[in-house]
């Protein structure tokens, strides 16, 4: 293995970790109300997110739900204006007028995130639409739950993409649970990549606690939609470790499961896997965790140091040049 | 100056920004063959199919894919073929559209025109006749058109097609075929600025869309029966021309204000709210509306031509307004 391939791996693990410590640390300041809203955090399903992002280009786009913080983050995002985004400090990515359902980060290509279920996926077409018009090899990647799997816009656009044949990759994190809910109860259709097969795309199910997984069911994605072949369906099972929102105390789910899927964790699964195959050292791979916390604690820094909107963002933005 | 109709001024829009401007695409069902009006016909021919381009019947999606691509800087034209479907893309147009620029902190910007044909017309029933641009005017960040000529459909196309924030331009279905001077080139009206339709001095008549013609034929009427009407044309509802209207009070101490999609709730009273409140010490009378009742609109001819306010009723509201006897 060439030391490129070793980096891009140890790369894969440092940012899972930066995304955990992240979400970790909104929690913590959530819960001292330095974080103020409706928070959806995604611990447990970094795999998904850092396997789709590894092997997008920085000029290709991304759009996430209203669990996004990993994509933003896996997007190549500057912690420090997500984090005053999420803490609504004038220094955010939006001036503190998004937070965190909201996000934009158009300097790494993250379009933006939704509190719709379902409503980033026609964005995401619009995109791959612009990208096959410019004919420069880009493409769009949208991120969705399970619970997207049944809303209209999710069909019309399948349907869509795969009519016109669109640079665009459907990304379904299937958690298991829409909100309190699980997928069961909601449909019939145990797998939301039989959708895509209806509609003509290929399609495949992946175990999303396996970010190596992801990016192998990813790559042929992208290389298809680089190539002007169109759509590209993944579901990529996995699932989230705490409840929808913070605050849920999530006893919709038994014990016994939350234990099943930690053991399946997706930083410790690909941390074992490096370490195993020697591809990276022990050292190596300690160090990534606590690495990873002191660049959120200087994203913190970063925020809270920063000062609030002031009256006039209250009604400026409204329109375009006024 | 030569003479066209709506349908064609629209189209004239179109064409000259479409080559004026690679970014401008055209979507919606059947527009590459011109759709059921013709107001886009010709075009695909032109253009070429991948920037005309014909959608399947998905208006929330497609009016979504527009604003992504807008987002991107593309300059979108959605059509939607009748307003009464707009509903299907409420969460694109509300939730997206017209609030991504703000809550990006103007990362994003949404250079999309969306088209939408409305009007009781031709008996098409409750799915296929409404007039629902006040909704619209409640949703912060979407700017709302509405000609009521020909030149004004060509002027205001292209200042919607060329602004940066996502544009309602609503057609009135009964316009299509009336005809107008059309300036010929680069015509553009300014989105925000009311026109005076005819001058008087009695009384101010504010009149939407295809109510500004009506509301003429019955300055006439009233002309003769010595009442000085001033027809003010808005135009634009977002952002209002509140300055020109308010301007027309103070001179007339009189409003009444007139459209075809129902009272409750309607642009009327957004008008009257923000008139009174502007010009209250000018006013000699209450300003009242003239609209269609609230009902849903009628299939029956009979019914669907009462459920119109017609040249009659406006010289009728007009008279109330002046405390004259009904003629």
């Amino acid at each position: 293995m060439g030391e490129g391939e070793r980096t891009e791996f140890l790369s894969l693990l440092q940012t899972m970790w930066v995304i955990r410590a992240f979400e970790e640390k909104v929690s913590e300041l959530y819960s001292r109300g330095q974080v103020a809203g409706l928070l959806h955090l995604g611990i447990g399903q970094e795999g998904v997110a850092v396997g789709v992002c590894s092997l997008l280009r920085r000029d290709d786009y991304i759009f996430g739900g209203h669990r996004a913080h990993a994509h933003v983050i896996a997007k190549g995002a500057d912690l420090g204006r997500l984090m005053a985004e999420l803490a609504g400090r004038s220094t955010g990515y939006c001036r503190g007028k998004g937070g965190s359902m909201h996000v934009v980060a158009m300097d790494v290509g993250f379009v933006t995130a939704t509190g719709v279920v379902g409503g980033n996926i026609p964005l995401a077409l619009g995109a791959a639409f612009v990208c096959k018009e410019r004919g420069k090899g880009q493409v769009a990647a949208v991120v969705f739950g399970d619970g997207a799997g049944q809303v209209g816009a999710f069909h019309e656009s399948l349907n869509i993409a795969s009519l016109w044949k669109l640079p665009v990759i459907f990304v379904c994190e299937n958690n298991g649970y829409a909100e309190f809910t699980p997928l069961s109860a909601h449909t019939l259709v145990s797998r939301l990549a039989d959708h895509a097969r209806t509609y003509g795309i290929p399609n495949t199910t992946v175990d999303g606690n396996d970010v190596l997984a992801v990016r192998e069911a990813v790559r042929s994605g992208v290389e298809r939609a680089r190539s002007g072949e169109g759509p590209t369906f993944i579901e990529c099972l996995t699932y989230r470790l705490r409840g929808h929102y913070e605050g849920d105390p999530a006893k919709y789910r038994e014990l016994s499961e939350i234990s099943e899927w930690k053991a399946k964790d997706p930083i410790a699964r690909l941390a074992n896997a490096l370490k195993e195959k020697g591809i990276l050292s022990e050292k190596e791979i300690s160090e990534a965790e606590p690495r990873a916390r002191k660049l959120v604690d200087e994203a913190v820094q970063f925020a809270l140091a920063a000062p609030w909107p002031d009256a006039g963002d209250l009604t400026s933005q409204v329109f375009v040049g006024g | 100056m030569s003479e066209k109709t709506f349908l064609e001024a629209i189209r004239e829009g179109l064409r000259e920004e479409m080559a004026r401007e690679r970014a401008v695409y055209i979507l919606g069902e059947d527009v590459a063959v011109g759709g059921p009006f013709g107001a886009t016909k010709g075009l695909a021919d032109e253009f070429g199919t991948n920037r005309v381009v014909n959608t399947p019947i998905s208006e929330g999606t497609v009016v979504g894919l527009a604003t992504g691509a807008a987002l991107l800087g593309f300059r979108p034209v959605v059509e939607i073929m009748f307003i009464d479907f707009i509903t299907l893309a409420m969460d694109q147009l509300v939730n997206h559209a017209a609030k991504l620029h703000y809550m990006s902190g103007g990362q994003l910007g949404v250079p999309l025109t969306i088209r939408a044909q409305e009007g009781a017309v031709g008996s098409c029933g409750a799915h296929h006749s409404q007039s629902l641009e006040s909704w619209f005017l409640h949703v912060p960040g979407l700017k709302v058109v509405m000609p009521s000529n020909p030149a004004d459909a060509k002027g205001l196309l292209k200042a919607a097609i060329r602004d940066e924030n996502p544009v309602l331009y609503v057609e009135h279905r009964g316009l299509y075929w009336s005809r107008g001077d059309v300036p010929e080139g680069d015509h553009v009206v300014p989105i925000g600025r009311a026109a005076v339709r005819r001058s008087g001095k009695d009384v101010t008549v504010v009149a939407l869309s295809k109510m500004v013609s009506v509301a003429l034929e019955a300055a006439e009427e009233l002309a003769a029966q010595g009442v000085s009407v001033e027809v003010l044309d808005p135009r634009s509802l977002c952002p209002l021309d509140l300055d020109t209207i308010v301007t027309s009070v103070r001179k007339t101490s009189r409003l009444l204000v007139v459209h075809e999609a129902v009272e409750t709730g309607g642009v009327g009273a957004e008008l009257v709210a923000q008139v009174q409140a502007a010009a209250f010490d000018y006013l000699d009378s209450p300003i009242l509306r003239l609209a269609a009742p609230f009902t849903p609109v009628p299939a029956n001819p009979m019914l669907e031509k009462q459920f119109v306010p017609a040249k009659e009723d406006v010289v009728n509201a007009v008279r109330r307004v002046m405390g004259l006897a009904q003629s």
